[in-house]
């Protein structure tokens, strides 16, 4: 657990992904807690470009050796951009969770709140009370 | 059965302990016990011997192929299978459909599997093949699935009017409730016609190679247009015609499915019969089923392995799409024995016998005065013939000398009253076309 990274310029859901929102632009991906607990990524694929989601509506999903799992939005939006580069490599996921391991962009709508989101530090200690 | 061992009288006494009741009749206290016994008006009761004559003689009522010189396919065909297959097939450590729940402990089914999805793949030209689906009609409608995923917010369907008929039906019925529109059946429709359908709305294109009719089409146009415009093409296919056949691999398919009875999985009044689905590898994530995978153990040794089931409820839990993972792995199994058996040259030989004969039995009633046959284009083993007095008619005087005699087209396709489809293969000698021509020249 010592060893995982909590990035502090990121805010957390409760289902593991994290959200960096730069003007209107939120950059979505799973923490480094979620690649770890779901060990080697072998596929991932999108919503398409242009889906108008809900937060916590899906818009990626993850295939590891383990398990196949949903990436939801923790933020309401559209998705402008998805990380095609790994759909060919999606083993960066693993190892670059919070830089080259993104998994889409969402252009938020108007002033977003990130409030219900932890902050680096409550999401440690969520992950370490499970 | 060595594993069979049946409970004890002291653990039945334990399990109804351990859920507060005493004897077994506690357990059906719920039903009232006027309606547990009730009275049956049934027969006498019988002895084996007599249930056995019974049975014969129900079963004696059934007519088989066997029986008939039967000049009739439209979707079920009667080919010859070696009966190494059935004996191979009946093995006890094969007879079962079933998935094993722990795969790679059974790596004999594995690698029949294994074989059997190869062999498809090499017969259809694409990259990758399931281990089946339950027919030919499913399969078609599976394709359907694929392509609504793989192509985004598409939502028309264009079919061919060539396709089996009940094939489309089923396609229907298994997508309803789906937003999906299907098109182009409505009418016959040439291959350039069908072109004209695909919009950008559009997410796949159906054609069935050869056609219901045995006809070869050149669809060469439509696929070009197809995929300019982002929709899929899958060909609905006979899969002996292959050994013969460009592969539709080669044509620019992009799913390939069909029935693969006529390889070695024997009439049996309408099945168990087994689809096969091949796809490029794009789209592999998106297909029901299972894909089992070769691989080396820690030792180097070859092994087999379940790699894929990307829809199925055993791996997606809630979020399946498909719950094929039990399915005709029996008759996958039939196929890859035959297949196997045959070999690429003896498939080959296969095929054109039934190209031949079906030239031969085509060329000669269409010398007969009252009959014709449709010769616009290319077919493989079955042909339409024109009468000039209903089908139905014909087919009665045809099974009086021992004869059943083609499909009546009138009834799917009203445009083609009086006209039979034709069907001929290696199981139909010489002699027999020769008496079916004789009987048909009488009936002019």
């Amino acid at each position: 657990m010592a060893a995982l990274k909590f990035p502090s310029d990121v805010r957390y859901a409760q289902s593991d992904e994290w959200v960096r929102v730069e003007g209107d632009i939120a950059t979505v991906g799973i923490s480094d807690y979620a690649q770890d607990a779901l060990n080697d990524l072998v596929y991932v694929e999108f919503k398409g470009v242009g889906t108008k989601v809900d937060a916590g509506d899906e818009v990626a999903e993850v295939e590891s050796v383990k398990a196949a799992s949903s990436i939801y939005s923790p933020v309401a939006g559209e998705i402008v951009e998805v990380n095609a580069a790994l759909e060919t490599t999606p083993e960066t996921v693993n190892s670059d969770p919070y830089g080259a391991g993104w998994l889409v962009r969402i252009r938020v709508a108007g002033g977003v709140s990130l409030e219900h989101l932890m902050d680096a530090a409550a999401y440690q200690s969520y992950c370490e009370s499970r | 059965m060595s594993g069979y061992i049946p409970h004890t009288e002291v653990e039945r006494q334990q399990m109804l302990a351990a859920i507060g009741v005493t004897t077994i009749e506690d357990l059906f206290e719920a039903v009232p016990a006027s309606h547990r016994f009730p009275r049956l008006n049934l027969p006498r009761p019988m002895s084996e011997m007599e249930i056995v004559a019974e049975m014969q003689a129900l079963a004696d009522a059934n007519e088989h192929a066997g029986e008939f010189a039967l000049f009739r396919g439209a979707g079920a065909y009667h080919h010859f299978t070696p009966s190494a297959v059935n004996h191979l097939l009946l093995r006890g450590e094969f007879y079962t459909a079933y998935t094993p729940y722990q795969p790679e402990m059974s790596q004999g089914t594995l690698q029949a599997i294994f074989e059997y999805q190869s062999m498809m793949c090499a017969l259809t030209g694409m990259e990758a093949a399931n281990a089946s689906h339950y027919d030919g009609a499913t399969s078609l409608a599976e394709a359907v699935t694929v392509a609504l995923q793989a192509v985004d917010r598409r939502h028309r369907i264009v079919l061919s009017g060539g396709i089996h008929p009940q094939y489309r039906e089923v396609v229907r019925t298994y997508n309803q409730g789906r937003t999906v529109e299907f098109v182009g059946d409505n009418q016959p429709r040439t291959a350039a016609e069908l072109a004209e359908l695909i919009d950008d709305n559009t997410a796949m294109v159906a054609v069935q190679y050869p056609n219901f009719f045995g006809q070869i089409e050149d669809f060469s146009k439509l696929v070009e247009v197809a995929h300019a415009k982002g929709a899929l093409v899958t060909f609905v296919v006979n899969p002996l015609a292959l050994a013969l056949l460009k592969p539709p691999g080669a044509l620019g398919a992009d799913i390939v499915v069909g029935e693969g009875q006529p390889l070695g999985v024997p009439l049996s009044f309408g099945g168990p019969y087994v689809g096969f689905f091949a796809v490029r590898t794009r789209y592999v994530r998106k297909i029901a089923g299972r894909i089992v995978g070769e691989t080396v153990d820690r030792d180097g040794r070859p092994a087999y392995v379940m790699t894929l089931r990307p829809r199925e409820q055993d791996i997606k839990r809630e979020k399946a799409s498909s719950n094929i993972c039990t399915n005709q792995g029996l008759m996958a199994l039939a196929v890859c024995i035959h297949l196997a058996l045959l070999g690429k040259t003896g498939l080959r030989q296969v095929a054109e016998l039934n190209y031949q004969k079906a030239h031969y039995a085509a060329r000669r009633i269409a010398a007969l005065p009252g009959f014709s046959v449709d010769m616009s284009l290319p077919f493989f083993n079955e042909f339409v013939v024109k009468c000039s007095k209903p089908v139905a008619a014909i087919n009665d005087a045809l099974i009086a000398e021992g004869i059943i005699g083609g499909y009546d087209l009138g009834k799917d396709y009203p445009h083609l009253k009086d006209r039979m489809l034709m069907c001929v293969t290696e199981m139909n000698t010489r002699e027999e076309i020769d008496v079916l021509v004789s009987v048909l020249e009488k009936l002019a």
